[in-house]
């Protein structure tokens, strides 16, 4: 990456059990998906002396990276927490480069764990200031209102909405790991029951338990541990930051201002990509984010999708997990992991062939916040 | 006397402060009020203590006509809170006010098929408990107490008899 004095490397990825997960804490949805990171690449508890985290959406608690090293009785030399909601998971990796750049941690943790299905859901539907009387609450809500002014002024349809659902979900449908692994057809979308229209509840991503990790370190010290690096090659951030009806224009997000740091650090451009790992808690989301990073015109999203470009097989393929639409709904940690495994050729039956370069979105609050990071073989 | 239609949202007010006391005695008062920079002439809402788009402190607070048009809808069906039981699928549309800001609110007493983007909304100030009002949205020109027998205004900006 560009303004560094040497590479830097995702080597382990982790993960719980997503989905309904009872008899799971938070904390041992965090701690459990370090060991599982530190596994794949080789590491213990001796070597890793950084912890980072996202907070747990349902509950936010402070000082959780400090909790969550003590659970693993680990003494960091780099911990913290960074709020950027959802693209927190990419912010911690721009911010564990750099504590490695200043020498202040070999090996460092990340992780995001959370428990909202078997635990608290409130602050999912919970409404935000003045909304109650509104009437809004909760995010499908606001992301709706995003989505309908995007068909407003784009001419996106039900159907191509229908059709992010349908592709995340073909792809979960090779991933044992997914929530949602049962395909479903255009039908299935039609007839599942409005939430907030436009959107329907097939637009909107579950609430799921679940804890995922990786560990990120110098390409030196990568390249003797158990699985070959991955290559933290380019990342972006952009954040519209105002709340979201307030915004001058709420058809776009962060990330055309994030992607092209991402694109500029890493000297790549979309003609380069071979897959994407795309935020999509709601079906509207990847559309407008793959049109502001330039794989398309903007409001040509949805034909991205209807075109088949986004499918396994295609030039561009999406979420090949599943996404927060159908692996989990967890927040983005997710993404990052099988990023990782598609660039290893991991991927088993939903293995991209040659996937040596893939791009992660994150994004959090209502498009409040944006990042963006391109991985490759190396 | 408050509407048994409005009663129910009454406990879904926020609690007031020092700095949005004047825009919810405004709206008791039947008018929208809204934070002013003498400044910079720039409207805000929420109320705080300085003007967020050049930090002067001398705020100051107008009635304002509130009259904008739909930016953005939804239609929430999904039963999210017991206050909104009844009224179920409601619209809430964010409105672009002429005066500058956004806000976001209920269209009530609508069919949601009539609520189009670009569509004129004006303030509907309705009483929610005894002591406080709340801000909604009306198609614009609508009377402030519609004879509920005049039923609804269709989209295209045909309107009830004030």
């Amino acid at each position: 990456m560009k303004g560094f004095s040497q590479r830097y490397c995702i080597v382990g990825v982790g993960q719980t059990k997503y989905g309904k997960v009872p008899g799971m804490s938070q904390l041992a949805h965090n701690a459990l998906a370090i060991r599982a990171a530190m596994a794949d690449a080789g590491l213990t508890t001796d070597d890793v002396d950084g912890v980072l985290t996202k907070a747990p959406t349902s509950t936010f608690p402070m000082l959780w990276a400090p909790k969550v090293a003590e659970a693993l009785r680990i003494t960091p030399r780099v911990t913290g927490t960074l709020d950027q909601a959802g693209a927190s998971n990419i912010g911690l990796i721009q911010y564990a480069i750099s504590c490695l750049e200043l020498g202040q941690a070999n090996y460092i943790a990340i992780s995001y764990g959370d428990n909202p299905r078997s635990g608290t859901r409130t602050s999912y539907a919970r409404p935000r200031g003045d909304d109650a009387l509104a009437g809004v609450f909760g995010a499908p809500s606001s992301y709706a209102m995003v989505a309908r002014r995007h068909m407003h002024e784009y001419g996106t349809t039900h159907e191509q909405l229908a059709n992010v659902a349908i592709t995340h979900r073909h792809h979960a449908s090779m991933n044992p790991n997914a929530v949602f692994q049962d395909p479903i057809t255009l039908e299935d979308y039609e007839q599942s029951r409005f939430v907030a229209e436009p959107f329907r509840l097939l637009d909107c991503c579950p609430v799921s338990d679940g804890g995922a990790a990786y560990i990120v370190t110098t390409e030196a010290r990568a390249k003797d541990l158990a699985k070959p690096p991955v290559y933290v090659e380019g990342i972006g951030q952009g954040h519209p930051a105002w709340d979201f009806f307030r915004r001058g224009e709420l058809a776009t997000s962060g990330a055309k201002v994030s992607g092209e740091g991402a694109f500029r650090t890493a000297g790549l451009g979309p003609q380069d990509i071979d897959f994407c790992e795309i935020y999509d808690c709601f079906t509207i989301v990847p559309l407008i984010t793959l049109e502001e990073y330039g794989f398309c015109a903007k409001g040509e999203g949805g034909s991205l999708y209807e075109d088949g470009h986004t499918r396994l097989g295609g030039a561009l393929p999406v979420n090949t997990s599943g996404g927060l639409l159908s692996e989990t709904g967890m927040p983005g940690t997710q993404l990052v992991v099988e990023a990782v495994r598609q660039i290893r050729g991991e991927g088993g039956s939903r293995q991209v062939e040659g996937a040596e370069v893939g791009l992660v979105s994150q994004q959090g609050g209502i498009m409040t916040t944006h990042s963006t990071m391109i991985v490759t073989k190396g | 006397m408050v509407d048994p239609a409005f009663a129910a949202l009454g406990e879904l007010a926020p609690e007031v402060t020092e700095e949005t006391a004047p825009f919810w005695d405004g709206l008791a008062a039947g008018e929208l009020r809204m934070e002013h920079c003498p400044a910079c002439g720039s409207y805000q809402h929420p109320a705080e203590s300085f003007c967020y788009a050049c930090g002067s402190l001398s705020v100051e607070w107008q009635t304002v006509r509130g009259h904008g048009e739909v930016y953005s809808f939804i239609v929430v069906h999904q039963p999210y809170h017991a206050a909104f039981r009844d009224r179920l699928p409601y619209v809430v549309a964010t409105v672009q006010l002429d005066e500058g800001p956004r806000m976001l609110g209920p269209i009530f007493d609508i069919d949601p098929s009539a609520v189009w983007i670009g569509m004129r909304v004006q303030p509907r100030i309705e009483a929610v408990s005894a002591e406080r009002s709340a801000l909604f949205f009306e198609p614009e020109h609508t009377g402030r107490r519609p004879d509920p027998s005049e039923g609804v205004a269709p989209a295209g900006g045909s309107v009830s008899a004030s």
